[in-house]
């Protein structure tokens, strides 16, 4: 009767402990999730302050080219407005803005005076390494996610998920060009 | 990648109890060689093993500190080197570290790139002059990303620790082995004590063999870590072609770097010793950077024509030097 009685404590015991695992480690990869979600957004807001500058030091060089420049300052406007809208809004408002910018820096190529500005190309560096750590905080939050939601999915630790109401998460999509197939050179 | 965290604390703790008891032992065979008594011996043993747990502990705590110390490194904040600071911070990003390590520079135009420190709280990347300048963004982000996995696996306190225990078992062992024959001299001409010779020879091998053992260990452990890194390193950038355009430059460069040493070597992305010494493959510090290329190579399905085509496809990169660009 006490050797029953212990066994099932002990079942009990092995049962709790495992629950407890399974919810700490869930609210690590959720923890993770959004502190890297936090991440994308210190770069993009870094982009956000980063453009004003930039088209004020090129809009003297450039005055044939109004029209990428309106368009840049307009992508920005959306882009800001887009922040409260969930990541897939934020994300294709933030893809117009790359899009934007890109045209940008191409039309630039055009204006050999332009390009030997220091203050522009300190500017383009800046602006060229927070697309790239905006991309590279993407890839890391969509491994995060999907880790988490992964974790959140399969068993046994979808049933803590769910007794817990944890939910999935939304990826942070990649822009068109991001997706296309890379080049292979067949030889 | 967790498993590579706990196994290279493990290594680390292993290594200072190995050299601690190593110095212990070897303080022992000196000091009955010295006195010819064991109670020399014996007090030697104890010299040497606090002072061996004391340089454990400097080294634990400031080994960094040391090897960028001796490989002749300064700091450098973003205003001074902006696109090497951007990617080191890009890299800090893809790696979900929190704060990016320290950014250091090598004033040699040899091409090559270290890192080091204890964790990633607590780390530092160095890179030379040379490397800045021949290497365009992409590849920079392959050398840094090879970097940043060397720092997120805590490699770099295995192999920063190895580099200053190590360098100071050569050291000391170099140092014993001299006065060895130099009190064998004295000896000689002082009293007429002789009984003491085998014990000489004793110490003699010891000399010998102790930095050999130590550097063999050395070599062993970080070919694979090279590899490793080379593979974690394209999970962060997803861009194999970077890494391996950068090594197939770094590999071409015939210069040697100058403030390089046996110690600090292994710690570096592509052995900076190459031309120094031929070495034979047991102590060779990094595999054959063809190898290493090739299967970078096949991570991009690409051939080896892909090395060289950086000059049509990265135009916009803009900062790569034209002089010096042929390999």
């Amino acid at each position: 009767m006490t050797t029953l009685i212990i066994i099932v404590l002990v079942i009990i015991a092995v049962v709790v402990l495992a629950l407890v695992a399974i919810y700490n480690s869930l609210v690590k990869r959720r923890n993770q999730v959004d502190n890297s979600w936090s991440q994308i957004d210190v770069q993009l807001r870094r982009r956000h302050d980063l453009i004003p500058n930039l088209v004020e030091a090129v809009k003297d060089y450039m005055e044939f080219e109004q029209e990428t420049l309106t368009r840049v300052t307009e992508a920005r406007a959306a882009a800001i407005s887009a922040e409260d809208r969930g990541p897939e809004a934020q994300a294709r408002a933030e893809n117009m803005l790359s899009d934007a910018l890109k045209s940008l820096f191409a039309v630039a190529e055009n204006y050999p005076d332009l390009k030997a500005n220091q203050n522009v190309m300190s500017l383009q560096e800046e602006l060229t390494a927070t697309e790239n750590k905006i991309s590279f905080a993407r890839q890391f939050y969509n491994d995060s996610v999907l880790t988490y939601n992964n974790r959140i999915q399969t068993v046994p630790s979808n049933i803590v998920a769910g007794l817990f109401n944890f939910t999935t998460r939304q990826y942070f999509e990649a822009p068109e060009t991001a997706r296309e197939v890379p080049k292979v050179d067949l030889r | 990648m967790y498993e590579q965290i706990a196994r290279n604390r493990r290594l680390s703790w292993l290594l200072m109890g190995v050299v601690v008891a190593l110095f212990a032992l070897v303080g022992y065979v000196f000091g009955l060689a010295w006195t010819g008594e064991q109670y020399g011996g014996l007090g030697l043993l104890g010299v040497f093993g606090v002072v061996a747990i004391a340089w454990s502990i400097i080294g634990y705590y400031t080994g960094d500190k040391m090897v960028l110390a001796v490989s002749g490194a300064h700091q450098v904040t973003h205003a001074e080197e902006p696109r090497l600071y951007n990617v080191v911070e890009e890299m800090t990003i893809a790696a979900g570290l929190g704060q990016p390590p320290a950014v250091y520079v090598v004033e040699d135009p040899a091409l090559n790139a270290f890192a080091t420190g204890r964790d990633p709280a607590h780390s530092a990347v160095a890179v030379t002059r040379g490397l800045l300048e021949r290497l365009d963004r992409e590849e920079l982000q392959g050398v840094v990303a090879h970097e940043m996995s060397h720092i997120r696996n805590y490699d770099i306190r295995f192999a920063t620790l190895v580099g200053i225990l190590v360098g100071v078992i050569a050291l000391v062992a170099d140092f014993f082995l001299r006065s060895t024959f130099f009190g064998m001299g004295r000896r000689r001409g002082g009293d007429s004590g002789g009984g003491s010779a085998p014990i000489v020879l004793v110490a003699l091998v010891l000399a010998i063999v102790a930095p050999l053992a130590a550097a063999a260990v050395q070599f062993a452990i970080s070919r694979r870590r090279e590899y490793l890194a080379d593979a974690s390193g394209v999970e962060l950038t997803r861009n194999p072609l970077g890494l391996a355009r950068a090594l197939h430059e770094i590999a071409a460069d015939p210069r040697q770097l100058g403030a390089a040493n046996r110690a600090t070597a292994h710690l570096y992305i592509e052995n900076p010793l190459r031309r120094r010494r031929a070495s034979g493959p047991l102590f060779a510090t990094h595999p054959p950077v063809e190898e290493r290329i090739a299967v970078l190579l096949q991570m991009a399905h690409a051939g080896p024509e892909a090395l060289v085509s950086r000059e049509s496809g990265g135009a916009a990169e803009g900062e790569t030097s034209p002089g010096g660009g042929a390999p």
